[in-house]
């Protein structure tokens, strides 16, 4: 294109550590790869429901099909596999910290669940009052 | 760069303490612009997680039982009812949005500005649709009668959880489609030739992809679980 080599005059450089042609440039095939996987993982969830898979294998199926949807957004859609050590555990390492405030509030959700059956004689299917 | 160079001999890990201490600049060759908006994801990475994990905790708490979501957000299609589909036609629609964005940041790189404005308009399409279809759903179920204090079909704290999440979700969709169509328009006009950057198609990517991110675990925990 007549505007490709127009451009290709003007320094693309910008400072001394950033190379904006080095930027995050990758064959177009793997988004296509990803995309399609994408449709399958996410085909593969929605049949969990339509199957109605219950206990153990459907919140299993859920769990890893949801945290391969997620690892390759963030890894190739996201460009996290390509980005230097520095910037992946600043942004990755924070949210573990989200499992201690899921354990305590699972424990005092058990804690009210009780309690409500205990004090106010509730039951899920209201036979118990 | 003979420091980089140099330290391109060092293990990968070596290279993540010396980022960390050299006292200047920790995200080596990452453009601020990157950085920020990976720091602000990261902020609303903890949003969300507190609505989901406040979900968690009514859910699991309420001695009623809990609306089943296959039924609640099932669709009747020529008198066949089919679980969660309007859903999963949502969850395509913003798979495929994260897709042609993923196009759209690589044409910027190659500084193409037909192609990249025209995915990225694209991509705001699916975006628009997808909260349209969002719309839809909760006309449908506020005439069904579901209200954040209560609902048909069982525990009252299953409307204030949907429409918190899916509302804070479907705001940051809207405010996505806003953002990606000025960047589009920018680069349409041609703003970014003077330096030849198109990393701020990049950057707007991200918080794109990061949506469709979301919206992963919004499906996962509330419509499937």
């Amino acid at each position: 294109m007549a505007t490709e080599t127009a451009h290709a005059q003007v320094p693309l450089t910008q400072s001394a550590t950033h190379d904006a042609k080095q930027g995050q440039q990758h064959p177009l095939g793997i988004y296509f790869v990803i995309w399609g996987l994408l449709f399958v993982l996410s085909t593969f969830s929605y049949l969990v429901d339509y199957f109605n898979f219950v206990g153990f294998a459907r919140w299993s199926l859920i769990l890893s099909l949801m945290w391969l949807k997620a690892g390759l957004i963030v890894a190739v859609f996201m460009h996290m596999r390509w980005e230097r050590l520095a910037l992946v555990y600043a942004i990755l390492i924070p949210p573990l910290l989200l499992a201690i405030l899921v354990t305590l509030m699972s424990m005092e959700s058990d804690y009210t669940f009780w309690t409500r059956i205990v004090f106010f004689g509730l039951f899920r299917s209201h036979s118990g009052a | 760069m003979a420091e980089l160079a140099a330290e391109n001999q060092d293990s990968k890990l070596q290279s993540l303490v010396t980022d960390w201490s050299t006292d200047q600049e920790t995200f080596k060759r990452v453009h601020w612009g990157k950085a920020m908006m990976w720091i602000f994801l990261l902020s609303d990475t903890f949003i969300f997680s507190c609505f989901l994990t406040s979900y968690m905790t009514v859910r699991s708490s309420t001695t009623m039982p809990w609306p089943n979501p296959s039924e609640v957000f099932g669709l009747t299609i020529f008198g066949h009812s089919v679980p969660l589909l309007l859903i999963a036609i949502m969850t395509f629609i913003l798979i495929s949005s994260s897709g042609t964005m993923a196009l759209a940041v690589n044409y910027g790189y190659r500084r193409d500005r037909r192609m990249t404005a025209l995915l990225m308009f694209a991509t705001a399409l699916f975006g628009l649709t997808f909260v349209s279809m969002q719309g839809f759903e909760w006309t449908k179920l506020i005439r069904e009668g579901v209200r954040p204090w209560g609902n048909p079909w069982g525990a009252p704290q299953f409307g204030s959880s949907f429409f918190m999440i899916t509302g804070f979700h479907g705001f940051h969709v809207s405010i996505g489609v806003i953002y990606l169509s000025t960047i589009a328009i920018k680069v349409l006009k041609g703003d970014f030739e003077r330096k030849g950057n198109y990393e701020v198609v990049e950057i707007a990517g991200l918080y794109w992809h990061f949506v469709d991110l979301v919206w992963v675990f919004i499906f996962a925990f509330f419509y499937l679980w």
